[in-house]
């Protein structure tokens, strides 16, 4: 909806917050649990008897070598992969598996790692996706256009300018996300993801790719978020340094097994770390 | 004027009303091809088949009659009703839909992931499927439909043309069927209103969406068969809104299913993903091939109209085959 958008609205840019998803769980308290979560396709192990949880409001980075499962994980977490064997408990509801429209409906929006946007759209239309499930109205109003569905979604890109603001990508609102550098695309995809106005944020090599500027662009935006909002944040990320700069803690995967978890520091000293980095055989 | 200007005229404006008659066809298949990457190849039967259902309902045929009958040896035909036009046309619509929702619950949802190829083999069963559904519930035999249209040539813009020519010479009057000119204006009406509802209300979007990218589209929380129930509900009615317009002008019979064939050339000319593109293609074509004939067919012997839109098609298949406003394909090696 191309509907004009007031600028008074827009100052107030300090006050916007992303709250659709409010649950009572205090800061600090456990938001997602995956307890002995176990997948295999076919014979193949990507994830075996992993248990980590993600606690509201931190930045809670998942890393290893390529291959270690870490976007299985967070598939398993989004519900696009079911797990054989293990629970996931979010927001204090225990279940064997998610279904991906369930969890984007519960307040858990992702990225990708190698962007999934929707390339014909404009950047607009691409963020107002994100609010699709925060919209209620009905086939029956929308088919009608005028009225309440047209109010309501007037509504609705309001709160997108918000984040178009939040984002700095004004000047691309309505340029096809096609036909945008890779840096912007990736930038567009976390605005589609904060759409949602998540409760979880999942983050799947949110700086792959990137060079140094757009690195740091990226890292700001991400503590921004967290910092703002308040939104918990779960992270795979390859650039170390982003990593120990800004997670609060770290879960390190290497062939499908955890091998550490703790704050940035901890991990780093973990012997069992240090090897899988380094490539020590695993039978020395 | 000249009568020979007049008669160039008229035949464009035939060819326009014949392409519009083709461009509703084609419109169904941009719909569902856009939304989910299917070729529906039972695209005329399902206008086949809402014209069929319409023509039931508003005549208070039994369904099943023949079987019915067959099986309990009963001798049941009509429910003595006769539904207006309109309730005929509600009540076709929901059939179209719980048409839509079968199919989806029945065939689509097994074939998720599957390549397009596997799917539109899939849609060439549903067109078997519904041809012999259709028969089954409501008998072979041709009906006429009337739903209140108006038909015939226009004997106003007869007379007004005819004043357009000196006094004495042979003319006599441009032909317009008045039941062309609906469904010039129904088509226009149909563009707008399906342009509107995908660009600006949030299922449209969300429709986009999952043409472009499903996983993407599961993420941000869009349930892809609940879109797939919209796209063929909206699909199984353009097919009806065709159903009605080529009912009324040649009759409910069988043969009604090729007009999908007609429909061919119109959707390579145009693009299979613009509906823009399913409007002016049919308009082309319409055009193209009643020129063709009135000015090419007495020097190669007639019959140019039955040709001229594949020759077209292949034309456009050799130098842009992405049609006039498709996306154009571009493959990275």
């Amino acid at each position: 909806m191309n509907a004009p958008v007031d600028s008074k609205s827009l100052r107030a840019a300090e006050q916007f917050q992303l709250s659709a998803h409010q649950d009572d769980i205090a800061k600090g308290d456990v938001l997602l649990k995956v307890e002995n979560v176990s997948l295999s396709f076919g014979g193949v192990k990507a994830i075996s008897d992993i248990s980590f949880d993600v606690r509201k409001g931190e930045i809670r980075a998942i890393i290893g070598p390529n291959g270690a499962g870490k976007t299985s994980m967070l598939n398993v977490i989004n519900g696009f992969y079911h797990p054989q064997i293990g629970t996931i408990t979010y927001r204090g509801q225990p279940r064997h598996a998610m279904r991906s429209t369930e969890a984007a409906r519960q307040g858990i929006s992702r990225t990708f790692q190698n962007i999934a946007l929707f390339k014909g759209m404009s950047t607009l239309d691409n963020i107002m996706t994100g609010r699709i499930t925060l919209q209620k109205r009905n086939v029956f109003w929308q088919a009608l256009w005028h009225g309440p569905a047209m109010r309501e979604d007037i509504e609705h890109r309001r709160a997108v300018e918000h984040i178009i603001d939040f984002l700095e990508i004004q000047a691309i609102r309505h340029t096809p996300v096609g036909r945008l550098p890779y840096g912007l695309q990736k930038r567009v995809e976390l605005g589609r993801a904060l759409a949602a106005e998540p409760a979880l944020l999942l983050l799947d090599e949110p700086m792959a790719g990137m060079n140094l500027e757009e690195k740091e662009d990226m890292s700001r935006f991400i503590l921004d978020v967290n910092d703002q909002f308040g939104t918990t944040i779960a992270l795979i990320e390859h650039d170390m340094g982003v990593v120990m700069d800004i997670s609060d803690r770290v879960v390190v995967l290497d062939y499908g097994r955890k091998i550490g978890d703790g704050t940035p520091d901890e991990v780093s000293k973990n012997q069992d770390v240090i090897d899988a980095y380094l490539g020590v055989p695993h039978d020395e | 004027m000249s009568p020979v200007v007049l008669n160039l005229i008229e035949t464009i404006l035939n060819g326009l009303m014949a392409g519009v008659m083709y461009s509703l066809v084609a419109l169904g298949f941009v719909l569902i091809f856009k939304a989910s990457g299917i070729f529906n190849f039972a695209q005329g039967v399902m206008a086949l088949f809402a014209a069929l259902t319409l023509v039931g309902l508003q005549t208070g045929q039994v369904p099943f009659a023949h079987l019915i009958n067959a099986v309990l040896g009963t001798n049941l035909h009509s429910f003595g009703w006769t539904l207006p036009a309109f309730a005929a046309v509600i009540g076709t619509l929901l059939v179209m839909v719980l048409f839509a929702y079968l199919f989806e619950a029945l065939v689509l949802k097994h074939l998720v992931n599957q390549e397009p190829i596997i799917l539109f083999m899939a849609t060439i069963g549903l067109a078997y499927f519904l041809e012999g559904f259709g028969d089954l519930m409501w008998g072979s035999d041709v009906k006429t439909m009337d739903v209140g249209i108006p038909s015939g040539g226009s004997f106003w813009w007869e007379d007004v043309t005819l004043g357009w020519v000196a006094e004495g010479s042979d003319y006599y009057g441009m032909y317009i069927d008045r039941l062309d000119v609906v469904a010039a204006v129904v088509a226009v009406v149909l563009v707008i209103v399906l342009t509107i509802f995908s660009q600006y209300t949030r299922m449209g979007r969300a429709l986009r969406a999952v043409a472009d990218d499903h996983q993407a589209a599961l993420s941000v929380g869009i349930s892809l068969r609940t879109i797939w129930v919209v796209v063929w509900s909206i699909a199984g009615f353009v097919a009806l809104v065709a159903g009605i317009m080529w009912g009324s002008k040649s009759g409910v019979q069988f043969s009604l299913s090729l007009i999908a064939l007609k429909a061919l050339p119109v959707l390579i000319l145009g693009g299979f993903t613009s509906i823009p593109g399913a409007i002016v293609g049919g308009l082309i074509i319409g055009v193209g091939e009643k020129l063709a004939e009135i000015y090419v067919g007495p020097m190669v012997g007639g019959a140019v109209e039955n040709w001229f839109a594949y020759v077209v098609a292949l034309a456009f298949l050799l130098f842009r085959p992405q049609g006039l406003f498709g996306e154009r394909i571009i493959e990275r090696v």
